[in-house]
């Protein structure tokens, strides 16, 4: 049985991290130069991995899927990346962050880890600013915050609403420059598809050529999987179209242990689904919530244009449930709440799953304020309406622009519908403090590992834990790994291991091409997409987990008997991309069903219908469910659970209420 | 709506390719452009046929991936607009769209709609960066910026290297797209130390991979979903001018 154990280093919190880095046994510069690393992945995590190993002296070599490493989704990012600069002088530290975040992931991340992100935030920031990236300035030239996420302080560094862009670019920039140097080798329009694990430790990968569609064996002392989140398990979601689990799930296949799966946060305003034909939903930046009122009609079905409805004939649920926060409660409240509302009926616009978000109210308010700084005496409404337009457009105007274009309805003079969708992972591949999976010499960094949030994100965490771990941890960790692998030669890649796992890797593809069924990849993700979302969604219970996990089954027997994929193996072949992909979500989505099944508690992101308050909210159950739930892959269909103890010293769980 | 598609198929990029067409329908307005070549591709399988290759990744409009010549214009009739953000709105019922690759002798064809791209990667790596190593930086404060140096390189900053300026400009330039960097590192403070070089290799590489050159038509401003301005040309021939005065 594998054991877990975390690595979290002793001492007290505030030293682990400057005691760990000064104590790891290292490399020479001259043995670095013989020594290759793989890198799955050039987003947030990957590129900056990359390019740090690579000036260290490390030999690299970085694979992605898209036609650029510039392109990974991390470039989709839009609100802002957090760190602990205090620069506003309001009362923000290292310590106030890592409180902020171990609460925001309700007490179900590891503090030892939350800390260190907390501490090396800051120098991500000087990092990024040193390469370039053009983060919002003030007028004297200093950098710009926004608050962000329901914090108290401002501590959001932001690129207007292209944050994940500029940074991206930015450790793009760095990766490249070292492709220059020769350090860095970079395959794009490659996809991982096996791990190579010789005596136990991980030594290479599989990685398919999508141009050519021929199979590659790579050697690497160690492999960092950098591969993002899997939220397209749901098929519709937030990610990039290409976003998936393989790499992830071809190391859990190899011993990898995947940690708490079920973990998935839901983002409360987005773009609704508008048919059929929908492909991908569109994130509309939670700040809208600072001046958009939500509601539905109060009568069922109602019809009538949202302008026409009556004051007195809308429910503003969220203020009526959460007088306290109201509009502004976090995101998993607002996501649920929305769906309760329309699962009893009252949904708006022609699917029925959306709810208003409604900025009328507030133009009207800023009217007044302009009118008055103006000194307009007794304004008509209609002026009224312009002047508090022209003040949501300084605000928003991208975003409305953005939501024109999807819709084709203009939001200033109607409401915008919206409806919760998924927006990304927390669960991942179990990792130690030092990233390390349970597998010897296989990282895993980013979206793809399960570590620093617990059962929920808080929003600007996610760009600030790829970088932190792709700077500032992984050159450290790393090197207490590879010192004692100084004497390891490159192994040919004819050794055994890697014809075994090209061979396993060949069969997959043979099985895919060779099932000649009837039906696209596509009608089989958006099926697996609607179980997971009806029933391993914002609302789970045991009931419905269970049949989701029958169900799941039955689509993956459907799956291998009647796929269709159109063309060969030996070309540029979307459709088996997609197939591939879609074969591990049929794996992946059970074993979240069965995570979500055995959490009875509610927490985070994961609201288990059973474990409720009286009042309808998500209650936590500390004794029973203060761990990681970490699975170990058996056989399709099979795992075995372990799990690792959470241990609170510093900060207490309370249980969260926003009325 | 009902519409005729001329497409442009290649096997891979040794085969000659061709316009074939093909019909669609009740394709609604609310669909992106990408949404409807979902539906053509789902036909095609479900016919045992081939599905059209064709770049995509977001389809937000950020990442760059998607590139479709439709009607003969980059990315499509609507203004500042990448092909996943252009919706069938933009269309009419009984509408005939001819959808083609980039065409740039740079940018060659991998198949259907695809192109490889990767000179623009090279381009980056010959000098679109700042020479600083991880843990090299200090107080990210220690270096104010003039708030309207760092609006331009912002904006300068938007580009998401989709090539579009390449494909819309009559002598396939990458003027836009190298100048566009150029001038993001060379508006801040800690990009002017290696300017004279960065622009020197970037405008070397640039015409190693056959990009043509800038004959100031402007085609690829008005084509760039982002609306990078010509002005970072100019910025540009400015730079590379000084650089060969040093
Ligand atoms: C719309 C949106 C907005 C967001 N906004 C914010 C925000 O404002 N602030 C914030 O902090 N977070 C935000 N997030 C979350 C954040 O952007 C992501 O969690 C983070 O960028 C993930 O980075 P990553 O490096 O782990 O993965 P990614 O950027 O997803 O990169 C994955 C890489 O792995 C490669 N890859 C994957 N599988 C394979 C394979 N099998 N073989 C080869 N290569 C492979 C891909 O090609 C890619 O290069 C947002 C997310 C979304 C979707
Ligand atoms: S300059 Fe515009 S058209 Fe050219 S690559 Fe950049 S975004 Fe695309
Ligand atoms: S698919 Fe990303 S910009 Fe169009």
């Amino acid at each position: 049985m594998t054991k877990l154990d975390s690595k979290i280093p002793e001492g007290p919190l505030e030293t682990k991290w400057t005691h760990y880095k000064s104590t790891i046994p290292l490399v020479n510069p001259s043995n670095k130069r013989s020594m290759e690393v793989i890198i799955v992945g050039s987003g947030l995590a990957g590129a900056s991995a990359a390019s740090s190993l690579a000036e260290l002296g490390y030999q690299v070599k970085c694979f992605c899927f898209q036609d650029s490493p510039r392109r990974a989704h991390s470039i989709a990012a839009q609100g802002g990346i957090n760190a602990a600069k205090n620069y506003q002088n309001d009362g923000d530290s290292t310590f106030r962050l890592f409180y902020d975040t171990v609460k925001g992931g309700d007490y179900r991340s590891r503090e030892g880890n939350v800390y260190r992100l907390a501490e090396v935030s800051a120098n991500i920031i000087d990092q990024c600013v040193a390469q370039g990236v053009p983060f919002a300035r003030e007028y004297g030239g200093y950098l710009s915050n926004r608050s962000f996420g329901g914090t108290q302080v401002q501590r959001t560094f932001y690129a207007a609403g292209q944050t994940g862009q500029q940074l991206l670019l930015g450790a793009y920039s760095g990766l490249e420059r070292q492709v220059g140097l020769g350090t860095v080798k970079m395959y794009s329009r490659h996809e991982m598809l096996e791990i190579v694990v010789i005596d136990g430790k991980a030594r290479g990968i599989i990685a398919r050529d999508l141009i050519s569609g021929k199979l590659e064996r790579h050697f690497g002392h160690a492999v960092l999987l950098c591969s993002g989140g899997y939220g397209n398990v749901f098929y519709l979601s937030t990610n990039a179209m290409g976003s998936n689990v393989t790499a992830a799930w071809k190391a859990h296949r190899r011993g990898a242990l995947f940690g708490n799966p079920c973990f998935t946060q839901i983002h409360p305003t987005c773009i609704p689904v508008s048919g059929d034909h929908q492909s991908k939903l569109t994130l509309m930046s939670e700040s809208l919530r600072n001046d958009g009122r939500i509601w539905v009609p109060k009568k069922k079905d109602d019809s009538r244009k949202p302008v026409d409805i009556p004051e007195e004939e809308r429910d503003y649920y969220l203020e009526r449930r959460y007088p306290a926060f109201g509009n502004l409660v976090p995101r998993d409240v607002a996501s649920r709440a929305a769906k309760e509302r329309c699962d009893a009926g009252y949904g708006v616009g022609t699917s029925k799953m959306a709810v208003y978000l409604d900025f009328a109210f507030n133009t009207l308010r800023y009217g007044k304020v302009e009118a008055n700084k103006r000194s307009i005496h007794n304004p008509s409404q209609e002026e009224l309406k312009k002047l508090g337009q022209e003040v949501i457009k300084e605000k928003y105007g991208n975003l409305f622009e953005m939501y024109e274009k999807i819709t084709g309805e203009n939001p200033y003079e109607m409401p915008m519908r919206i409806y919760p969708a998924v927006h990304y992972t927390m669960g991942g591949l179990w990792v130690d403090y030092e990233l390390m999976t349970t597998v010897p010499g296989l990282y895993s960094l980013g979206e793809a590992n399960f570590s620093d949030h617990g059962a929920n994100r808080l929003g600007a965490s996610a760009l600030m834990q790829g970088l932190a771990d792709g700077y500032f941890v992984i050159p450290y960790t790393i090197g207490s790994y590879l010192s004692k692998d100084i004497s390891t030669k490159a192994i040919p890649t004819d050794h055994a291991a890697f014809m075994d796992a090209e061979k396993n890797a060949q069969e997959r593809l043979d099985k895919l091409m060779n099932i000649k069924g009837t039906k696209s990849a596509d009608h089989f993700h958006k099926k697996l997409g609607k179980v997971m979302w009806d029933k391993c969604g914002m609302a789970r219970n045991e009931k419905g987990l269970t049949e989701a996990i029958s169900e799941i089954r039955a689509i993956r027997e459907e799956f291998w008997k009647d796929l269709r994929i159109p063309g060969t193996q030996n070309e540029l072949n979307t459709e088996l991309e997609k197939a591939g992909r879609v074969a591990d979500f049929l794996e992946l989505g059970e074993l979240m069903c069965q995570d979500a099944l055995l959490r009875k508690e509610s927490c985070g992101g994961h609201f288990r219908e059973e474990s409720q308050t009286p009042d309808g909210e998500a209650k936590r159950d500390d004794d029973n469910f203060s761990y990681v739930a970490a699975w170990e892959f058996k056989d399709a269909g099979k795992w075995e659970l372990h799990k690792e103890e959470l241990i609170f010293d510093i900060v207490h769980p309370t249980q969260r209420s926003y009325k | 709506m009902n519409l005729t598609l001329k497409i442009w198929r290649q096997k891979n990029a040794k085969e000659a390719g061709n316009l074939v067409t093909y019909q669609v329908k009740d394709i609604s307005e609310d669909m992106s452009f990408l949404e409807m070549f979902d539906v053509l591709n789902e036909q095609l399988v479900h016919k045992g046929e081939e599905p059209i290759a064709f770049d995509h990744d977001c389809r937000e409009g950020i990442c760059g991936m998607c590139s479709m010549f439709i009607n003969g214009r980059a990315h499509g009739p609507a203004q500042g607009t990448t092909t996943c953000q252009l919706h069938m709105r933009k269309f009419k019922d009984g509408d005939t769209i001819v959808v083609e690759p980039w065409r740039a002798r740079a940018f060659p064809v991998v198949k259907d709609l695809i192109v490889d791209r990767s000179a623009f990667d090279r381009v980056i790596s010959s000098g679109g960066f700042i020479s600083v190593n991880t843990g090299n930086a200090k107080d990210a404060n220690n270096i104010p910026v003039p708030k309207q140096d760092a609006d331009n390189a912002f904006a300068a900053a938007a580009c998401i290297g989709c090539g579009a300026c390449v494909a819309a400009c009559k002598n396939s330039s990458a003027m836009l797209f190298v100048s566009a960097k150029v001038s993001q590192l060379a508006l801040l403070p800690q990009g002017a130390i290696e300017r004279e070089s960065r622009v020197l290799n970037m405008v070397k590489q640039m015409d190693e991979e056959g990009f043509g050159n800038c004959t100031n038509t402007y085609a690829c401003e008005a084509e760039c979903p982002k609306e990078i301005s010509v002005e970072n040309i100019a910025r540009m021939n400015r730079e590379y001018l000084r650089a060969n005065l040093k």
